[in-house]
């Protein structure tokens, strides 16, 4: 099977599930007045059916297309930038700095959404910033490393702090907020974001040169004629813009960033021009489905999106190394 | 709330509830949009409610402006641990539900029985409300139901100086000195019986312990404010009545 196959099947069965997702929730609409809708009778559907399919679930699936495909690409990218395999955005503190923002808003403050997602983005700006700075006093990327672990430590004993003051209903809004979830999504939220993220993941998806590269080697890199500085605050900024204001809006949604890119090489090789492609999809892919169970399987209540992707992803990634491993 | 809409015999209107619906039992049998903070839109939508009754606390507030957006009637009502909010509660979901004659009756008794509990005769002391969760005890500070539960009963609190749950420590304890303790049900089942939560090591010096004056109390008697709060004050003022 040739590369371009490989991307087109994936094309073909997200396209698949984003239908499934938008047509099957947990207020039931018939399809046949769906199909009648999409026809172009406005009558088909009664006004609340209208607003589910146009407001809520369209939107939503949008923004698990959006998530995932920046959580899949920038996955990618962390992993190829530190040559590390456990690699994610998570690494120079960005979710950290995300939950800890988000903690402080649910805590301090009266905890509205618009509220809660600022501080959480700017926050992560915050956390990701220092550990760059940090980072940068070693030449080698591992120093970088090595500083976002010391932030992360830092971060999460801040979260602990403010923890301490919080009530029952706060830590339960927090441990859903760390859970993730795509249910705030709508119009306005995909307007504001979209080109940004838009933007995010087509400058990454043209790094693919540059990722390959670094494969080889820093030093070789560079004698590649590529400037290692350079690339590295070019990448890291792309991530974090990319990735930031999702984690703001929708929590912590684990798995997805680290292992769609895994899955990815050991289907199609290490070459960038189409891990990078092929992590976009699949990560779009694995998060409108996870949304679509999160939504559904407990209806009409509903399971936090974080928790289906870990809970589901973890054993299939296991199986997956066990596999490549008999091989 | 669910509790209130069985006692006016409302119950056949009710179609769907939320995690915190705990009492009584057959309400759980209902299906439930899970936790009343994180709603769900489509979830409530497929229910097909006429009316949505929720907690002024209930969230978040996008998706109740969605629901109301839609034209579903959403009403939000008082919650807080006082016994105004629980008449306003009751008086609110009696209207709602076209029976306010049944919720004036509810009222009534209500307040009946508070009177009967608040007769019996008890000596103003300080009590400790204990919860024990994974071996830790957690002490209910003021804000808490647990503690206007006390007030309401008429004895202090141990630990009024803290907000919310918290951790108690042995010196915390030793400077309180409570003279009774409750502890509810959950944490004594947990810990294996009264007796065992008496000989605890961070306890057994109280005299609370040493007198023997250890309450049980139901879980949701003791860390909510529902139309059993007569009976909640009932059995702590027995309680701290006898011996």
């Amino acid at each position: 099977m040739t590369r371009t196959t490989a991307l087109n099947i994936l094309w073909f069965i997200l396209i698949l599930t984003c239908i499934g997702a938008v047509s099957n929730g947990a207020y039931s609409i018939g399809v046949r007045p769906m199909l009648d809708w999409l026809a172009g009778d406005p009558l088909a559907l009664d006004e609340i059916s209208r607003n589910v399919l146009f407001n809520i679930r369209i939107p939503r699936v949008l923004l698990g297309l959006l998530a995932g495909a920046a959580l899949g690409v920038t996955g990618a990218t962390m992993q190829a930038l530190f040559r590390n395999p456990l690699a994610e955005p998570g690494l120079v503190g960005l979710s950290a700095g995300a939950s800890m923002g988000a903690v402080a808003a649910i805590v301090l403050t009266s905890g509205g959404f618009l509220m809660i997602s600022s501080a959480a983005f700017a926050s992560s700006l915050l956390t990701t910033y220092c550990a760059y700075v940090l980072g940068r006093i070693s030449k080698s990327v591992s120093g970088l490393i090595l500083a976002g672990v010391a932030i992360n430590a830092i971060t999460f004993s801040l979260v602990g702090l403010v923890i301490i003051g919080a009530d029952d209903a706060q830590l339960r809004d927090l441990t859903f907020w760390s859970m993730g979830s795509l249910a705030a999504a709508n119009w306005t939220m995909l307007v504001l974001l979209g080109p940004m993220i838009l933007a995010g993941l087509c400058f990454l998806l043209c790094r693919w040169r540059v990722l390959n590269a670094l494969l080889l080697g820093e030093r070789e890199a560079q004698h590649l004629g590529f400037s290692i500085k350079t690339v590295r605050v070019e990448l890291i900024v792309g991530v974090v813009l990319t990735v930031a204001p999702l984690i703001a809006v929708t929590g912590g949604i684990g798995f997805v960033g680290l292992v769609m890119p895994h899955l990815v090489r050991m289907w199609l090789g290490a070459d960038h021009r189409w891990v990078l492609a092929a992590s976009a999809l699949s990560g779009a892919l694995s998060l409108t489905l996870a949304d679509w169970l999160a939504r559904t399987i407990v209806a009409p209540a509903e399971l936090p999106l974080g928790l289906i992707t870990s809970l589901v992803g973890g054993p299939f990634f296991i199986w997956l190394l066990f596999r490549g491993r008999a091989k | 709330m669910t509790e209130i809409i069985y006692a006016l015999g409302m119950q056949d209107q009710l179609i769907g509830t939320d995690l915190s619906s705990v009492y009584p039992e057959q309400a759980q049998k209902l299906a439930s949009v899970g936790y009343y903070r994180s709603l769900p839109v489509e979830g409530i939508l497929r229910l097909k409610p006429n009316l949505v009754i929720a907690s002024e606390q209930a969230g978040p507030v996008r998706v109740l402006d969605q629901l109301r957006a839609l034209g579903l009637r959403v009403h939000q009502i008082s919650d807080q641990p006082s016994l105004d909010s629980l008449h306003q509660r009751i008086g609110l979901i009696a209207d709602l539900l076209c029976v306010a004659d049944k919720g004036q009756a509810l009222k009534k008794s209500l307040d009946l029985a508070m009177q009967a509990a608040l007769q019996i005769p008890v000596k103003r002391q300080s009590v400790m409300v204990l919860v024990i969760r994974a071996g830790k005890l957690l002490g209910a500070g003021s804000g808490t139901h647990a503690a206007k539960i006390l007030e309401l009963s008429g004895v202090d609190n141990a630990l009024t100086d803290q907000t919310g749950y918290r951790q108690v420590s042995a010196e915390i304890v030793s400077a309180r000195m409570p003279s009774a303790m409750i502890v509810t049900s959950l944490s004594v089942q947990a810990m294996g019986g009264l007796e065992a939560i008496r000989q605890h090591p961070l306890l057994a010096h109280t005299p609370a312990s040493i007198d023997g004056r250890l309450i049980e109390l139901d879980d949701l008697m003791a860390q909510g404010m529902g139309l059993r709060l007569p009976q909640a004050i009932e059995r702590i003022r027995t309680g701290l009545a006898e011996r």
